[in-house]
């Protein structure tokens, strides 16, 4: 049993006398356990445990058909589990009873493996369209988001490398900046936890390094979870490391014990 | 300030728009009643009601638009908003020829003593009163769109799924009118309206009145939904038009997004069609048939859709072509050229007629600003 799971334990023993909505409580920010899905008798995800602390950065290895994307897809809310525990914020929500939307309004912010960004909006549209406030169409018609300084925006591209293709549609930019431009609209939504699916794929080594650099600075002050094959960017990130495996977990810890364990060289390092 | 931030919401063609409309609001009527018959630049009554049916259509081409422009409904029903919008103008104006029916029963039109109604159905109630049949002409299609707007993007059902429900919606609804117990004239629909607001609705004075309102809403419409789009909340339209999962995710609820603007869409085009019925002097069941929805569309894709203008001209130039195309020995042939119109657009100009202009003008600033910067270069 790891460290996290028995001190899931104690917590949930401490509660449970007052078993109310909550059912669960446990000092992560984000709570799997347990959790199994399968797309036509296939399963994606079996008995996968996984607990993610508030402040940390986690990277999540493993081959392809891992479950990594599905592990993603169950906590925004996109694919329902068929059993298992997703928790968030402490235990407080139950993830599998809310949809996409109510989700990313707690506050988990999501980039896809394939970059998508609004294209046929400008750069800093995208950013502003991304940034936390009320997102209710009357908010919308009337609301702060139509009087939003520029300096708010042009912040947030400052940190992303964009400021000089603001008014560019993002349609038009390359796609290492569109990962970027992804990257910085979740910082716009100032979510809890980022969860980052390959923001890697497709860069060059320069672009790896930098997007290396720009996820630390956002881990400063956010909750971060990264899917990644790239092992040398996930070296750059210096950061506990979770290996799956056919839908659970294989190892974690350091990057270098993960990467000595014998199963995770055998199903995914190679010798 | 305020002003300065809603003069900045129009584009080079909104102003162009906005400055013909006005013209044509105040030259046509004026033109009609003041200038001498035997004038060029006399606008006879027919040719005034005639355009004065253009600018209703392209009331409702403006509604389309912003629905499927910008938020990505292709909506294959909004016929029947028009229409509904159209009955309660009918309504109306039924209530007002009072006893000067054939039968001459005070109360009840003409078509109920046929039945052999013996009193006025509930839903005639109120329809005497022009401020309650003025606010039914935008709240009875803007409900239906609200009821159907709720099940459906609540559903989520989207593209062509949701299109064909539309498609459906407006096919009931003209089953339904076409029944004679339905109340609402059956076949024949309801015409051979008196008055309008107490003014002889064949009027001249009458036609031009008609005619410079229907103008007037037309640049209203625009503004509206130029305002619309231009605001965040036109920003999050066309992000659920172009991603609408990927807005989802962002925290978004895209269907009250869609509601909203599907029902604005839905009472502005009752608003259209109830300025149509006076100007044409009658409205049936065939208002709500599938072809009227589709040639909406039509109109849309030909002016450029996602542009509002283009939407309008669409409207203004696909029916100046019908009028011609079907009054002449080319009648018959019509629906072949609309058809192949439809097509032709779609392959060659697949952004319309506005869209494909702003394409060139912007790039003819491009290369313009590209000379200039070759040509600075040397003097550095």
């Amino acid at each position: 049993m790891s460290e996290d799971q028995s001190q899931h334990d104690l917590d949930v023993a401490a509660v449970d006398g007052g078993a109310s909505v909550p059912p669960s409580v446990t000092s992560a920010l984000l709570y799997l356990d347990g959790v199994s899905v399968s797309f036509d008798g296939y399963r994606a995800i079996r008995n996968l445990s996984l607990f993610i602390a508030q402040g940390e950065m986690r990277a999540i290895i493993g081959p392809n058909g891992a479950g990594k994307t599905t592990m993603m897809d169950i906590v925004t809310g996109k694919t329902r589990p068929d059993e298992g525990d997703v928790l968030f914020d402490h235990g407080k929500h139950d993830l599998t009873k809310l949809d996409e939307t109510a989700i990313a309004e707690l506050g988990i912010g999501r980039k896809f493996q394939k970059p998508t960004v609004f294209e046929s909006h400008t750069v800093a549209d995208n950013v502003l369209l991304a940034l936390s406030g009320p997102r209710g169409p009357v908010a919308s018609l009337f609301g702060w988001r139509n009087k939003v300084s520029r300096e708010k925006v042009d912040a947030i591209l400052q940190t992303a490398g964009l400021l000089e293709h603001r008014e560019r549609l993002a349609g038009e930019i390359s796609h290492g900046q569109k990962q970027w431009l992804e990257i910085g609209m979740l910082l716009a939504q100032d979510p809890a936890i980022l969860l980052v699916d390959e923001p890697v794929a497709g860069m060059t080594d320069h672009e790896t390094e930098l997007t290396a650099e720009l996820l630390r600075q956002i881990n400063k002050e956010h909750t971060v979870v990264v899917v990644e094959h790239d092992m040398a960017f996930v070296r750059a990130l210096d950061c506990k490391v979770t290996c799956l495996h056919e839908g659970s977990v294989l190892a974690e810890g350091t990057l270098d014990r993960v990467a000595g364990d014998d199963r995770v060289i055998e199903v995914y390092l190679g010798r | 300030m305020i002003t300065k931030l809603f003069l900045e919401r129009f584009d080079k063609a909104g102003w162009i728009f906005l400055g013909i409309m006005a013209a044509v609001a105040i030259f046509v009527p004026l033109s009609n009643l003041l200038l001498p018959v035997d004038s060029a630049l006399h606008v006879p009554t027919h040719v005034m009601s005639l355009i004065g049916k253009y600018l209703c259509y392209a009331i409702l081409a403006l509604s389309l638009d912003l629905v499927w422009g910008y938020c990505g409904i292709l909506s294959l029903g909004h016929g029947a908003f028009f229409a509904l919008g159209g009955y309660a103008m009918g309504m109306y104006l039924m209530r007002q020829i009072g006893p000067r029916g054939v039968y001459g029963n005070p109360v009840l039109p003409d078509f109920m003593v046929f039945l052999n109604w013996k009193e006025l159905p509930w839903f005639w109630y109120g329809f005497d009163m022009f401020p309650f049949a003025l606010l039914m002409m935008a709240l009875a299609p803007g409900l239906l769109a609200f009821l159907f707007g709720w099940l459906a993007f609540r559903s989520r059902v989207t593209g062509v799924y949701l299109s064909i429900i539309t498609q459906a919606m407006t096919y009931a609804l003209l089953l339904a009118f076409f029944r004679n117990d339905m109340g609402f004239g059956g076949n024949n629909g309801l015409t051979d309206f008196k008055d309008i607001l107490g003014f002889n609705i064949q009027a001249q004075g009458t036609r031009a009145a008609l005619f410079f309102v229907t103008a007037l809403l037309l640049i209203l419409s625009y503004v509206l939904a130029r305002w619309m789009v231009t605001t965040a909340f036109g920003k999050v339209l066309i992000a659920v038009r172009d991603a609408e999962s990927r807005t989802r995710f962002l925290g978004y609820r895209v269907e009250h997004f869609k509601l909203l603007v599907f029902t604005v869409s839905a009472a502005m085009a009752g608003i259209a069609g109830a300025l149509y019925v006076p100007q044409v002097g009658i409205i049936n069941p065939s208002e709500f048939s599938p072809a009227n929805s589709i040639e909406a569309v039509i109109w849309v894709a030909v002016g450029g859709r996602g542009t509002l203008v283009g939407a309008a001209l669409g409207a203004v130039v696909v029916n100046f072509l019908k009028t011609s195309f079907t009054t002449g020995f080319l009648a018959p042939y019509w629906l072949f050229m609309l058809g192949g119109l439809f097509i032709a657009v779609t392959l060659a100009m697949p952004k319309g007629i506005v869209g494909t202009l702003q394409d060139w003008s912007g790039r003819n600033r491009a290369r313009a600003s590209a000379l200039d910067a070759s040509a600075q270069k040397p003097a550095e």
